[in-house]
């Protein structure tokens, strides 16, 4: 049962992460226009990052990362008078009201709260990705366009929303159709975050003898990750048909040589 | 100890060179730089057999899809479809299983072949079933690349080369092929980037690492691990890898304007 509840985690961490993805994508994009050099800098650090480091060392190291920082601010916060430090040699130490979760909270806290930060890693990662794409986009809407706007006395603030915004979609969809994809395929990496993904399952369920049980059949692992396989291949499938659709609706009223296909 | 100890201990650590045992405590900066650094011959490794071999095998398989004869088109198609149609990390999973169960079956088929099963033995070996799975994904990935690109090789070249009498060998070889590279360089070389950061996933899974020879990440989450501080070990290996991506795209850029060296600068 667990095996097939697991499918929902792999939804849910899409369903959650999109929108994040798209935000921090924006906020990416914007800086990386921005006028004032430092937000300049910041955005163009920020999307220039995931083409030189490895996505997974992203979703190693954040996590932990966040993980250690909420707990290192909490315990500034909340246990002023603690006066040891906290890195003790190879320790990482905080008070017990500083821990988060909170020590003697239930399980399912620790790990939607493990999913959080999961989470968060993939979106931070993707987000980059997708400001990258959205900058291209940006700046693929034909000069002219926002020219005619500003003829027109609208302000900076009108062009962009109004013009500028409405018109990129179409530049920015392949991007992230292409982005969806690569993100249907990063989710197994859940797994080594420690979230109980279908990967985790898989081999839990697969495996003759595992941590918790020997089960009484041989090695089916094989037989459940082709399983898997088949997932994410339809998956992948179906994305591909609705991005093509999508693709038609919104290049409508376009003159592209994208209206051929 | 000092620094040049460090370096002749733990330097090819990676590949079972020096020292055994992995330092435990009282971890020093310059045994986390040295040993990640060692990890990522592993690294290179892969990525460089991988990207070799798949290069050859993805222009076959571009121009097998381009091919009319469908039991020469549909398998190209499928097996892109399969392999970019599914996460690498599970292909590892999959493969690494499948090569596990390899050995029991050949036993069980026939005993007499002793050689077969000591071979495939390997297979379980990150060094080669590893690669294997870098190679087929890279390669699925390169021939989808090269088959668009082949696509829009200008009619008018070839045209061109049949005026003159070459052969259809000769077209494809001097004017397809080289034009098709030099479309989709620019594409390829992404792909190579990728595969890069693709073979920091190898020692995560599934693959053991045998006798803690890992790959750079292996050591840097080790390190982590035991020093709880991930503010070291991650920001030394994105360096390491910030350096590696830099030289694949100045030995791309080299290829690049070598394939581009008959068109004018202008454009």
């Amino acid at each position: 049962m667990n095996f097939y509840t697991s499918f929902l985690v792999v939804f849910a961490l899409l369903a959650i992460c999109v929108p994040f993805i798209l935000l921090f994508g924006f906020t990416g994009a914007l800086a990386r226009r921005s006028r004032i050099a430092p937000f300049r800098w910041f955005g163009l650090a920020y999307t220039s990052m995931v083409r030189g480091i490895p996505d997974i060392i992203f979703f190693l190291f954040v996590p932990i990362a966040l993980d250690q920082g909420i707990e290192y601010l909490r315990h500034h916060a909340k246990c002023s008078e603690w006066t040891e430090p906290i890195r003790q040699g190879n320790d990482f130490v905080v008070c017990a009201a500083a821990k988060m979760p909170l020590g003697p909270s239930p399980q399912w806290v620790h790990e939607t709260y493990g999913f959080f930060l999961a989470a968060l890693a993939f979106a931070i990662v993707f987000g980059a990705f997708a400001a990258n794409t959205l900058h291209g986009a940006l700046a693929a809407v034909p000069k002219n366009q926002l020219e005619t706007a500003a003829a027109f006395g609208m302000s900076r603030k009108q062009t962009f929303w109004r013009i500028h915004l409405p018109q990129m979609w179409v530049y920015a969809l392949p991007g992230l159709s292409n982005l969806w994809m690569i993100l249907i395929k990063a989710t197994p990496l859940l797994f080594l975050l420690g979230v109980e993904d279908i990967v985790y399952w898989a081999r839990e369920l697969g495996g003759s003898k595992t941590e918790r049980f020997a089960y009484p059949h041989g090695d089916w692992r094989l037989g459940y990750f082709l399983v898997l396989l088949v997932f994410y291949l339809l998956l992948s499938w179906v994305s591909e048909k609705v991005f093509a659709r999508l693709n038609f609706r919104v290049s409508k009223g376009q003159a592209m040589i994208g209206d051929q296909v | 100890m000092s620094c040049m100890q460090t370096i002749s201990d733990y330097g090819l650590r990676a590949l079972g060179l020096g020292e055994r045992a992995l330092p435990r405590a009282d971890i020093t900066l310059c045994e986390q730089v040295v040993l990640i650094g060692s990890g990522l011959i592993w690294n290179i490794y892969f990525a460089v057999i991988a990207l070799c071999f798949g290069f050859f095998l993805a222009s076959s398989v571009a121009f097998a899809r381009n091919s009319s004869n469908p039991l020469v088109w549909r398998p190209a198609a499928f097996f892109i479809f399969v392999i970019r149609g599914s996460p690498l990390f599970i292909q590892f999973f999959l493969l690494y299983e499948a090569f596990v169960l390899l050995p029991k079956i050949g036993i069980d088929i026939n005993l007499i072949f002793v050689e077969i099963t000591v071979e495939t033995r390997w297979l379980t070996r990150a060094w080669l079933g590893a690669t294997i799975v870098l190679f087929l994904n890279t390669t699925a990935y390169t021939a989808q690349i090269f088959y668009g690109a082949l696509r829009s090789v200008p009619k008018g070249e070839i045209e061109a080369g049949k005026a003159i009498g070459m052969t259809t060998k000769q077209i494809n070889k001097r004017i397809i092929w080289p034009t098709m590279l030099r479309l989709s360089w620019a594409s390829y070389t992404n792909e190579a980037i990728f595969l890069l950061h693709a073979t920091a996933l190898v020692f995560f899974s599934s693959f053991p690492a045998w006798r803690q020879q890992g790959d750079a990440l292996y050591f840097a989450s080790y390190f982590a691990d035991k020093t709880f501080n991930p503010f070291v070990p991650y920001p030394i290996i994105a360096g390491y890898f910030i350096a590696l991506t830099l030289i694949v795209i100045i030995i791309f850029g080299w290829f690049n304007r070598r394939l581009n060296r008959h068109i004018s600068k202008n454009h």
